[in-house]
């Protein structure tokens, strides 16, 4: 069978079983809508997590950016993984015991404020849309390059298969086909990995295998005039390497859909423990990708000093891959002929698709690493349109607009936006904005300026107040948004080049660090310069800190050891 | 089984942890992978330089310990202070409307 009629069967199976799914876990109630009940066991809730968290971007670019960056790509792995000791040591167990529905709800109650939960809510959309939209073409791409349909019915595709599941479902349906979605991906990522490993090394684990792969990849760099694979610093210096997994880091921690995640276990003790079956399901791809990317950079190096450049762009795969526009032969054909030249003519985003390909795998292996790239795009999506839809139908619909209305009323409406997103969604990947994708890049960056400080604080320090936490909240954003577009004049404002080069020496992908610093400076300064919270609101913070319900007595009992 | 504690000692105990964990966390993620990496560049595990190993592969698994350390523990000083959570004592949303 070709690549295609592989391609067909495995996307159609996996689609059938995300269909069905969704319609056994339908849901009837805002509590099954939002929270997923609050039924899911902390396995299930990790894989589902891992799946929400690991998107198109993680499965398809990861591993050729750190390809091509070698050692430099690292902020990358350890942003996207570190974030999660934050998020559950932090935050996970504490929001899980407040134990409402959304983000913004956390921050009205907390800081007693519906300003408060506007700013919050508008946040959660702004920075879920700017990443949903980039799933959704990675949807269409996906579509067109192994099923050559049109990009446009590719994403309409997409479109049906998440409202199908969400509307009906959501975040139950959502959760249950996303931990099937995290086989399906985990599988596609790791079984061509491990069957390239096998071709070059005569170890399987692919974690292992690098330690025989490393040193020829290093000695073949040496040779063709680059710098040696595992050297430190060579594209970003040691102060940005810093700021931007930094920046990730805390990004991670403050993003909506990862956050909500933690709102649907049974119980805060489940909460700590789908952090760590999170992490531990994220850490298999994410110790994997470092490994493909060596075997990748490896392959094309090796072919290219057997073949020399005109031989090279006669190879079968790069023919293949030509034909997309992702490999630029001519280019190729008429450079210096040097490593590096050729490298700069190779998209980095078809290392993970192509790299079976370029090892002469089975169909079936190229077929599945498709499937998998579905199933990562589809699943984050799908957990983002939820943030979409409970922000606008809870916190701006359900609190502000009609806080009278019945939970009837609240699902038809949380049903009716989770639609509206998912078609928006649709038309934006269709549709892109040249901002749009600009702006998925730094989202982590805006989260960590925006939503993490008030959140750690909020639990740790009663003292916190609400103006604190709107200057504080406000400033770091709009600190973070205004570096990020005077660093980014030429992508944002359409100008020749950018207003500034970087503040103190960091980049616009690393600033969000400052803003995350501004945050919690002006939350606690101005908390300490205003009156502290009301006394319910300390009460709050005192009971979220302890797993099982604290009752009154026992609550006025620890309020009087706080006052010695 | 472990002596009980009161509530007081168990947040202070979950504070304390939850500190130990972030220095950890804190020299593994940026002390040895960022900062040392050249130094630990020097010496070799298993064929790859052990500052990049770290950065590309440690760190991770090191992560995720302390995740499973942090869950252990909790759970320990959860049943100690007697604060484990049963089916009548969780938080459930939805219950003001």
């Amino acid at each position: 069978m070709s690549i295609q009629a592989w391609t067909w069967v495995t996307v159609g199976i996996t689609f059938a079983a995300y269909l069905y799914i969704g319609y056994r876990s339908r849901v009837r109630s805002t509590r099954g809508f939002y929270v997923a009940g609050q039924g899911v066991p902390a396995i299930a809730n990790g894989a589902a997590t891992a799946a929400d968290w690991m998107s198109a971007a993680s499965f398809i670019s990861m591993a050729g950016l750190i390809s091509f960056m070698g050692y430099d790509g690292s902020v990358y792995l350890m942003g996207w993984t570190g974030g999660y000791v934050l998020l559950a040591l932090l935050l996970a167990p504490f929001l899980r015991k407040y134990g409402k529905y959304t983000v913004p709800d956390f921050v009205a109650e907390r800081y007693y404020s519906q300003a408060a939960r506007i700013v919050a809510a508008i946040c959660a959309i702004f920075v879920s849309f700017t990443y949903v939209a980039g799933q959704m073409g990675g949807v269409g791409v996906a579509f067109s390059r192994f099923l050559e349909v049109p990009f446009e019915i590719g994403v309409v595709i997409g479109m049906v298969i998440v409202a199908f599941f969400a509307v009906l479902g959501g975040m139950k349906g959502i959760t249950y086909t996303q931990v099937a979605q995290y086989c399906v991906l985990i599988f596609a990522y790791t079984i061509p990995a491990i069957a390239i490993a096998l071709v070059l090394t005569s170890n399987p684990v692919p974690q292992l295998a690098i330690g025989e792969v490393l040193p020829k990849l290093n000695a073949i760099q040496t040779d063709l005039g680059l710098d040696p694979y595992s050297n430190p610093f060579a594209r970003l210096d040691m102060l940005n390497v810093f700021c931007v997994t930094v920046c990730l880091m805390v990004g991670t921690a403050g993003l909506p859909h990862v956050i909500v995640r933690f709102y649907t276990t049974k119980s805060v003790r489940d909460a700590r423990w789908s952090a760590f079956y999170a992490l531990l399901f994220i850490a298999i791809l994410y110790t994997t990708a470092p490994a493909v990317a060596m075997f990748a950079k490896y392959y094309i190096l090796n072919q290219f000093a057997e073949v020399g450049t005109q031989g090279f762009t006669q190879l079968d795969w790069v023919q293949n891959w030509a034909a997309t526009g992702l490999i630029d032969i001519d280019a190729i054909n008429a450079s210096d002929g040097t490593a590096a030249a050729l490298l700069a003519n190779i998209n980095r985003d078809i290392i993970v698709l192509a790299t079976p390909e370029i090892a002469g795998l089975s169909a079936f292996v190229v077929a599945l690493v498709a499937a998998g790239g579905l199933a990562a795009a589809l699943s984050t999506a799908s957990g983002l349109l939820l943030v979409i839809s409970s922000s606008l139908a809870h916190d701006i619909y359900g609190n502000i607009i009609n806080p009278q209305a019945s939970d009837k009323k609240r699902l038809l409406v949380g049903r009716i936006m989770i639609f509206a997103a998912v078609v928006l969604a649709g038309l934006l990947g269709i549709f892109p904005l040249g901002f749009v994708a600009e702006v998925v890049a730094f989202a982590f960056g805006l989260a960590a300026a925006s939503f993490f400080p008030i959140l750690v604080l909020g639990v740790f320090w009663k003292r916190a107040n609400k103006y604190g936490a709107i200057a504080g909240m406000s400033v770091g954003l709009a600190f973070t948004f205004i570096m990020i577009v005077l660093m980014r004049a030429q992508n944002v404002l359409g100008l020749d080049e950018p207003i500034i080069d970087s503040f103190l020496g960091i980049n616009a992908q690393g600033i969000g660090i400052i803003g995350m610093l501004l945050n919690f400076g002006l939350t606690i300064g101005v908390s300490l310069a205003t009156p502290a919270p009301p006394m319910d609101v300390q009460r709050m913070v005192e009971q979220i800190r302890y797993p099982r319900v604290i009752n009154d007595e026992e609550l006025e009992e620890h309020l009087s050891h706080d006052a010695h | 089984m472990s002596t009980p504690i009161t509530h007081q000692q168990y947040w202070r105990g979950q504070r304390t942890r939850i500190v130990l964990l972030l220095i950890v966390w804190a020299i593994v993620a940026f002390g040895l992978s960022i900062f040392g990496v050249e130094a630990l560049n020097t010496v070799s595990l298993g064929g790859i330089p052990l500052g990049f190993w770290m950065a590309q592969q440690g760190s991770i698994f090191i992560f995720v310990l302390l995740i499973l350390i942090y869950a252990i523990t909790s759970d320990r000083a959860e049943r100690a202070a007697g604060l484990q959570e049963t089916a009548d004592s969780t938080t459930q949303a939805g219950e003001d409307h």
